[in-house]
């Protein structure tokens, strides 16, 4: 029988009661009185020169406040980035200055300009309309191919050229070249993985707000890290020291990675504060979020694969320039290196693979992570490249995997990481009887006599998540600690509130982490609360993402829970006139061992806030524990998945029949949460797959710059619930975390892509247009005829 | 936004009147104009919203048999008493979402003359008559390209009225992101012939395609659809080429054919 309570429960979303009758509280809720409001200025062209800035008239206009410019900032520190990359020759990367406003140049469509705070918000746009620019156009660079050539425009005039670094990674050159040379068969594939915008449902916001009297700063903002932002805006960007600067990020519609980054809005609200003496506030336009949100993916690659006679994976090797757009958004640096390289061998037990990557700057919009970051653009390539070679080799796409699958754990892959634990057989297993592979040549008979084409693509991952060891990060080059932070604090009468490093921006931490503590201490989940997502709350975490909440912070809640035990042990030892040792904790009550004697949890902690009969001189009073957790080793999770997609041949249209993903989580806690979260990296996979595009055109303008024209996926892109199967019952618990689990936020999002473009490439063969090897994503209808057609 | 007044007049004199003034600018379900407001790139002094005159509301029959729509009638009302021309219905009740539809107006969408617009197709293909505060005009005079119509500045349309063909359909091949019509084809069998008219596919707007008309005529079956129209003066941007649009213009020529009831 599934649990009703505690670890495997499905206990309702708590927090979704108040996100569904209007009650929750988003940043553009929060309004302190007497705020300002601010509309930035932002660069139409892609590239220019500033020459002037003339807000003289601007300034005279109703209601303006103050306007600002580049020049107002010339003592504040840039944007930093948060991840310092080491390239191939040992030179550390380019990094360069990301002013807050714009100086000397613009460089991206959406830049921000000037900045004008007014009593309304029409009133600065209106007087922004009265700025007067002299920019003089310079020539975009746009293609990465372009912008690495000698004598390319540079994106930053004071660096040598537009290359940010060159990195190489994995195998030697010597041990690779010679696996390919004795390879009996080579697959080549040349793909692109294309830009997205990740479009949060809530828009990004700002609010600062300045105190005179204690001279302390608070900014509201839509973060998935307050305490990152707190300290990367107050160290690196303004000078302010953390005492004072609170950080709040209240309920946040969404983040998929977008709203991890320090941005130039946070730090201009914060600053414009103390500077016009009123609180600042500024609200995306959706049109803005196109062009100033980090954007996600953009790598072009060519990956090779190498096998021997029996179809034995010799060696991968790739080649990719990814994008990092105009300026180095904060992780940027470490998604197509460290997030991507680290995951090149795959399910695999290849013994030699090698990346290559070439960071580039561009006229666009900075690149940084998207979720998944960096490991579905590896899993993307490789398994598109491996379901090539079974189409080129002529043998089953399951059966050339299955026969490469690392099996022996713990295994360390010639790209640096160890995988702890996983059985990749099993999840195979069940993807293959979850879709009933054996019933397909049937339906794909079913949808051939309707006229249509039906592909069956099949794909496996393996993403390392937990991020991450603060030790290791720190080799590579990471300019923070990646553990996280709980304290537990047990109130008088026995309710609880757990104040988290993690923050929960739609992910339901609320519900699944009491389960957690609920389950440790044998009480009530109804009695535990979570408080997050504020630094004058909170314990200095690093917050959510890369799939780490439950396996970081999580732990440190373990953690802080275990000491919270041990006290109470000692409490009801003395309650109790025995030993802590010979106290148990069972359903919320402390017993001795061997004994009818026993006393409740709430008797304990009443005890502990009211030391009348306690043990003062051995133990504080109260009962209060902070635990930080700092990861032994990323986790990995890794799964099957499959689709079945229908192709209209006249068309191009693909839809997708069924999907099925088997994933191996290690433990799961609350599984309708993993399942939602799986469904939602599907679709946002799907999307990727089939529909999403940001594009530019040749001058550096934005093409894709509303929901005309970037499409995202909407309920009727996704196959029906019946057919959409996501299964986490494989599980090979984490080895090195208290709890056994692994994170599951982002599988959906690495392993749908290619599982899609392989079920698309298999029905186009299906149709005889066996001369199409590859569409890039996103693939739409025209890219599947162009494909079909040979144009 | 820029400020602007709002006029709510509840006849169409009262509305003529309010736009006599200068800069003012008819409001209809405000779905397209709306969003061009916001982003500022039209600034009128005054709206004057259709949305209270009953006259020009309603879906009705009049003696000739014509199909007799008010030009401020919604999307999701056509969709629903529009059963007398089950093409027209079908091609109402599948724009944009629901909210578009129980805002969005016929009135609008013909004045608009967005090159990817549903309503224009089935305008044409019908043969209908726009019928305006001050005259009628036939379809065929009526679309001037992208965006242009013969309409002067201040004319309401307060009614679209439709000759109710034999058989009919609309198909829409979606443009991904806006779901607008990439291509979108309205096939209209008369007594007298078959009208074809396509939306969404050229860089002149809605127009109809006269080759396909004269072969269903004589022989009214997809198999009649001719090869597909040249490619040029086809839109060709991030949704696909002109070639691709083209080739589209006849599948979904064969399509309606097909289904046309
Ligand atoms: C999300 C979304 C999806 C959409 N999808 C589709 C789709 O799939 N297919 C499709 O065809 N359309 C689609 N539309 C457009 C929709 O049909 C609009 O409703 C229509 O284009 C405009 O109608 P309206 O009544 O809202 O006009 P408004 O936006 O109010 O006005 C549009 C223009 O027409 C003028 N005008 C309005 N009424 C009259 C009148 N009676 N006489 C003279 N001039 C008038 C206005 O002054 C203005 O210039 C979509 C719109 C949205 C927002």
């Amino acid at each position: 029988m599934p649990k009703d309570h505690g670890i495997g429960a499905s206990p309702k979303r708590r927090e979704d009661v108040r996100f569904l009758t209007g009650a929750g509280n988003y940043t553009d809720d929060i309004n302190v009185h007497g705020q300002a409001y601010v509309h930035f200025l932002r660069s139409d062209l892609a590239h220019g020169k500033i020459n002037s800035i003339d807000t003289s008239t601007a300034e005279g206009m109703p209601g303006v406040v103050r306007i600002f410019t580049g020049a107002d900032f010339e003592g504040v520190g840039g944007l930093p980035c948060g991840w310092q990359v080491t390239d191939k020759h040992g030179e550390v990367m380019k990094e360069p200055a990301h002013p807050v406003l714009a100086q000397g140049k613009v460089r991206h469509v959406g830049d921000p300009i000037a900045a004008v705070v007014a009593d309304s918000l029409e009133q600065a746009r209106t007087a922004a309309e009265a700025i007067v620019l002299d920019i003089e156009e310079l020539p975009a660079v746009v293609d990465m191919g372009k912008a690495l050539e000698s004598g390319a425009t540079k994106v930053h005039d004071d660096l040598s050229d537009n290359l940010c670094y060159d990195w190489q990674f994995g195998t030697d050159t010597e041990t690779t070249d010679a696996a390919f040379k004795s390879a009996a068969h080579v697959t080549t594939l040349e793909l692109v993985n294309n830009r997205l915008v990740a479009n949060p449902m809530e828009p990004r916001v700002a609010v600062g707000d300045y105190s005179r009297a204690g001279d302390d700063y608070t900014l509201y903002t839509t973060s998935q890290n307050p305490h990152v932002i707190r300290l990367l805006m107050g160290a690196f960007v303004l000078g302010i020291p953390e005492h004072k600067l609170r950080v709040v990020a209240p309920d946040v519609g969404g983040g998929f990675g977008t709203k991890i980054f320090h941005y130039a809005e946070e730090a201009f609200c914060t600053f414009a504060a103390k500077a016009c003496n009123r609180p600042v506030k500024w609200t995306s336009t959706r049109s803005e979020a196109f062009m100033s949100d980090a954007h996600g993916r953009d790598h072009v690659t060519k990956i090779e694969l190498a096998l021997d006679k029996d179809n034995n994976f010799l060696a991968v090797r790739t080649d990719t320039k990814a994008n990092m757009g105009a300026y180095l958004s904060t992780f940027s640096s470490s998604v197509p290196t460290w997030l991507h390289g680290t995951l090149m061998a795959g399910n695999y037990k290849t013994p030699a693979v090698q990346v290559n990557v070439k960071a580039v700057f561009t006229n666009t919009v900075p690149v940084d992570a998207y979720r998944g970051a960096g490991r579905p653009e590896a899993t993307f390539q490789l398994e598109r490249v491996i379901d090539m070679a079974a189409r080129e080799l002529g043998v089953d796409p399951i059966a050339l995997r299955r026969q490469n699958f690392i099996t022996q754990f713990p295994y360390a892959t010639p790209v640096a990481v160890e995988y702890d634990t996983g059985d990749y057989e099993a999840t195979m297993a069940k993807m293959e009887e979850l879709m009933d592979i054996g019933g397909f040549a049937a339906r794909r008979k079913a949808s051939e006599a309707k006229g249509m084409l039906r592909g069956l693509g099949v794909n496996c991952f393996i993403e390392a998540c937990g991020i991450a060891p603060s030790n290791l990060v720190g080799q590579l080059g990471a300019r923070a600690g990646l553990y996280d932070a709980a304290t537990v604090r047990v109130n008088a009468t026995g309710s609880i509130s757990v104040m988290v490093g993690a923050h929960s921006h739609g992910q339901g931490h609320e519900t699944v982490f009491p389960q957690v503590v609920a389950e440790m201490l044998g009480i009530d989940e109804s009695m535990i609360d979570i408080v997050h997502g504020d630094t004058s709350k909170i314990p200095f975490g690093m917050g959510t993402y890369g799939s780490r909440s439950l396996a970081v912070c999580g732990s440190a809640m373990v953690r802080a829970t275990e000491k919270i035990i041990n006290k109470a042990k000692k409490i009801a030892g003395h309650l109790l006139e025995a030993s802590d040792s010979d106290i148990e904790l069972k359903d919320g009550m402390f017993s001795v061992a061997g004994t009818d004697k026993s006393v409740a949890w709430g008797d304990v902690t009443l005890a502990a806030y009211v030391p009348h009969n306690y043990p003062l001189e051995d133990i504080e009073p109260g009962l209060e524990e902070t635990a930080f957790y700092d990861p032994a080793n990323f986790t990995y999770p890794a799964g099957a998945y499959a689709c079945e997609v229908e192709l209209d041949p006249e068309t191009g249209k693909v839809t997708i029949e069924k999907f099925v993903s088997a994933d191996d989580f290690g433990n799961v806690v609350n599984p309708m949460i993993v399942e939602g979260q799986v469904h939602g990296g599907i679709a946002q996979g799907i999307g990727q797959a089939l529909l999403e595009n940001c594009a530019y055109d040749e001058n550096g303008q934005l093409l894709s710059a509303s929901y005309m024209d970037y499409a995202m996926p909407r309920a009727d892109d996704i196959p029906h619930m019946a057919s959409y199967v996501v299964d986490h019952s494989c599980q090979t618990p984490c080895t090195h975390n208290p709890l056994g689990v692994k994170g599951c936020g982002e599988a959906g999002a690495i392993g749908s892509p290619p599982t899609v473009v392989n079920a698309v490439i298999d029905a186009l063969h299906s149709g005889g247009h066996t001369h199409v090897s590859h569409i890039d994503m996103p693939v739409s209808p025209s890219r599947v005829w162009a494909a079909m057609n040979g144009q | 936004m820029y400020s602007f007044d709002i006029q709510r007049p509840t006849s169409v004199a009262d509305a003529v009147a309010a736009l006599g003034t200068d800069e003012a600018l008819p409001l209809g379900g405000g779905q397209t104009l709306i969003p061009t407001l916001k982003q500022r790139l039209s600034a009128p002094s005054v709206l004057v919203s259709l949305s209270g005159i009953a006259e020009i509301k309603g879906v009705c029959t009049n003696d000739d048999g014509a199909l007799c729509i008010g030009g401020g009638t919604t999307h999701a009302t056509v969709a629903k008493e529009a059963s007398a021309y089950p093409g027209l219905a079908a091609l109402a009740g599948n724009i944009g979402d629901p909210a578009v539809r129980n805002r969005g107006t016929i009135g609008g969408s013909v004045a608009n003359n967005d090159p990817s617009a549903c309503y224009p197709a089935a305008v044409l293909a019908s043969g209908a008559t726009v019928v305006t505060n001050t005259r009628s005009i036939a379809a065929d005079d009526y679309f001037q390209g992208m965006f242009a119509t013969a309409l002067n500045e201040g004319e309401i349309i307060t009614e679209v009225r439709f000759p109710v063909p034999e058989k009919s359909a609309y198909m829409k091949f979606e443009q991904p992101a806006s779901r607008f019509a990439l291509v979108g084809v309205f096939v209209a069998k008369f007594a007298d012939g078959v009208r074809v008219a396509v939306t969404g596919a050229s860089e002149e707007g809605v127009f109809r395609w006269t080759e396909a008309e004269a072969a269903l005529s004589s022989n009214f079956s997809a198999d009649a659809v001719p090869a597909a129209p040249s490619g040029d003066g086809m839109i060709s941007d991030l949704h696909g080429s002109g070639a691709y649009r083209a080739h589209l213009v006849a599948v979904m020529t064969k399509r309606a054919v097909a289904a046309a009831s």
